[in-house]
């Protein structure tokens, strides 16, 4: 099962996230989970939210410019050793990660979201193996 | 189609032409602008010295400060009331450059137009939409007219308002579009905003561009948005001049021809004034030798160009400009390099995951020159590699091309400034 992650490149100037973030409070977009990437030019945030259509709609009304992609949020036991097992798992079977970024909701769960260069394959990977993955709807209401 | 039997005379019969106007334009300038009569004077040349075309080297230059020197009517040679029209150009420095035409000059505007019009593609058949600016702007009115004249239907729908323009495209049948490159790139990006694919769902089949440099990589990118099959010719003109139509591309996209029976070219070496051979580049200076209101001779166009006088494919015998690349007045000196914004421009239009538009800004930090650009996305990507790579890449061409380090900075699609007349992307913050 895919997630749709958002994506919105800003401009690294003062006050440029908190716009995308009122953009998503003022539509009650909710977020689930991010990751910031940045240098001194530019940054890449990328959400898993409970709407990710209705995020980039509004976020495309107000002039920013964002991006729907497949990712994999996967659910593991939040002990150590999990996330490694995982990255195992994958490896042996040849598919490269693009980035992750995790979250820990609850006390003995925990979950990536993880953006791999064959998003396919990745599915395969992660069924064959009986490892978990859900939805952001899902992950919403947890 | 070639509009004029006067662009395929033999060479002897063009400067023929050309030395009988050169000699009775120099003789009414001389009686009837003092202005003139003072120049030609301190250089110590008088109207009988003109004998032969080579002679046109010996009179003196009229320069843009010439203009402003004598505003606003002061290198007329007609009186006003002979005076049909009057345009002016922007004046972004100063006061503007005021130009007058007389009813004679108005015919010649037309048939010059007229001439580029069909060098260009244009036919009675077309519909006409010009989108440049109407006003003190010598390009909309020149253009109207020359397209009027060869049977054209015109749409006067001048600049602004976009997606009045696209509607009028789709609903009118528009085939012929006039604009700068960089308003017809920004009407393509309106159009797929409506969801209009330019390509598929318009009509136009050529374009005449103009007032902004028309360089390769900006004429790609043209075809990218408005497809391949798209007739694009560039065309010069200056309002001191004329306006449009002083030169025009054809078809065979080997350089612009210029009116030669209205306009004499020369390449001169811009730091001595000293004439250059033909194949050499230098700045462009043109001498007006059928114009009535305002014949300027030897006047600097700070256009940088060389000319071809060998045999074009399409029979016309008038000579080619180079397209231009580059004017020395847009020239920046940058840490003592001389760049071009149209270089950088190239470079930027080199990278597929860019869009069309840029700016340039440069500042001074102590005693040193800091060039950043801008750049926008043309969509946008969830990975980091690739916005790094593509900052790379520009940063790494511009140290290729230009020598300098720059700062290069990434924007979201969209969000650069778009402009509909001349582009404007270079904003110098050095104090001079």
């Amino acid at each position: 099962m895919f997630a749709k992650q958002l994506t919105v490149f800003i401009e690294n100037r003062t006050g440029r996230l908190s716009e995308v973030l009122d953009v998503l409070k003022e539509n009650k977009v909710n977020i689930l989970s991010l990751s910031l990437a940045d240098t001194t030019e530019f940054g890449l945030l990328r959400l898993i939210v409970d709407n990710a259509a209705l995020g980039k709609d509004k976020l495309t009304q107000k002039g920013f410019s964002s991006l729907l992609s497949d990712v994999s949020i996967i659910k593991i036991p939040h002990k150590v050793g999990s996330l490694q097992k995982l990255l195992k798992t994958i490896d042996e079977n040849g598919v490269n990660i693009e980035y992750m970024y995790g979250l820990s909701i609850e006390s003995d769960e925990a979950y990536v979201v993880l953006k791999a260069s064959d998003v396919n394959k990745i599915d395969a990977i992660l069924n064959e193996n009986g490892i978990k993955t859900i939805s952001c709807e899902e992950l919403g209401k947890i | 189609m070639i509009w004029s039997k006067e662009e395929t005379l033999p060479r002897e019969e063009i400067e023929k032409i050309q030395l009988e106007r050169l000699k009775e334009t120099v003789h009414r300038v001389y009686e009837r602008v003092p202005a003139y009569a003072r120049k030609m004077d301190e250089a110590g040349v008088r109207p009988e010295d003109i004998r032969e075309l080579s002679d046109l080297s010996r009179l003196p230059f009229v320069t843009k400060q010439d203009m402003r020197d004598n505003y606003p009517f002061g290198l007329f040679a007609v009186d006003k009331d002979e005076l049909v029209r009057i345009h002016a150009s922007s004046g972004t420095t100063g006061k503007p450059t005021v130009v007058g035409y007389t009813r004679g000059d108005l015919e010649t505007w037309t048939e010059c137009v007229s001439r580029i019009a069909c060098m260009g593609g244009a036919s009675s058949k077309d519909v006409a939409q010009i989108c440049f600016g109407y006003g003190m702007f010598t390009g909309a009115l020149g253009l109207h007219y020359g397209l009027e004249n060869i049977g054209a239907a015109i749409v006067p729908s001048s600049t602004g308002n976009s997606q009045k323009q696209i509607m009028y495209m789709q609903d009118f049948e528009t085939s012929l579009l006039v604009a700068t490159p960089s308003y017809a790139l920004r009407l393509a990006e309106v159009a797929r905003e409506m969801g209009v694919e330019p390509e598929r769902d318009l009509k136009v089949k050529i374009a005449l561009v103009g007032s902004e440099l028309l360089t390769d990589a900006m004429r790609e990118e043209m075809h990218k948005y408005w497809g391949k099959d798209l007739l694009i010719t560039s065309n010069y003109g200056m309002s001191e001049l004329m306006g449009p139509g002083v030169s025009g591309e054809c078809t065979e996209h080997c350089g612009m021809h210029i009116n030669e029976d209205y306009f004499i070219p020369e390449i001169i070496d811009p730091a001595t004034g000293d004439v250059l051979p033909a194949g050499e580049k230098g700045e462009l200076v043109i001498t007006c030798i059928k114009k009535e209101g305002l014949p300027l001779i030897r006047y600097r166009t700070k256009d940088i160009t060389r000319l071809f006088y060998d045999k074009c494919k399409c029979g016309r015998t008038f000579c080619r400009m180079e397209n231009l690349s580059g004017r020395s007045d847009d020239m920046l000196k940058i840490r003592g390099v001389n760049v071009f914004p149209s270089q950088i421009e190239e470079v930027i239009l080199s990278v597929e995951e860019l869009g069309p538009h840029y700016e340039i800004i440069l500042e001074r930090e102590g005693y040193l020159d800091k060039l950043t650009v801008k750049v926008e996305l043309a969509q946008v990507t969830d990975s980091f590699s690739v916005l790094e790579r593509i900052t790379a890449t520009v940063k790494n061409k511009l140290k290729v091309i230009l020598g300098l380090d720059a700062k290069v900075m990434l924007e979201s699609p969209n969000t650069l400034q778009r402009f509909e007349g001349k582009a404007k992307r270079v904003k110098d913050l050095r104090s001079k």
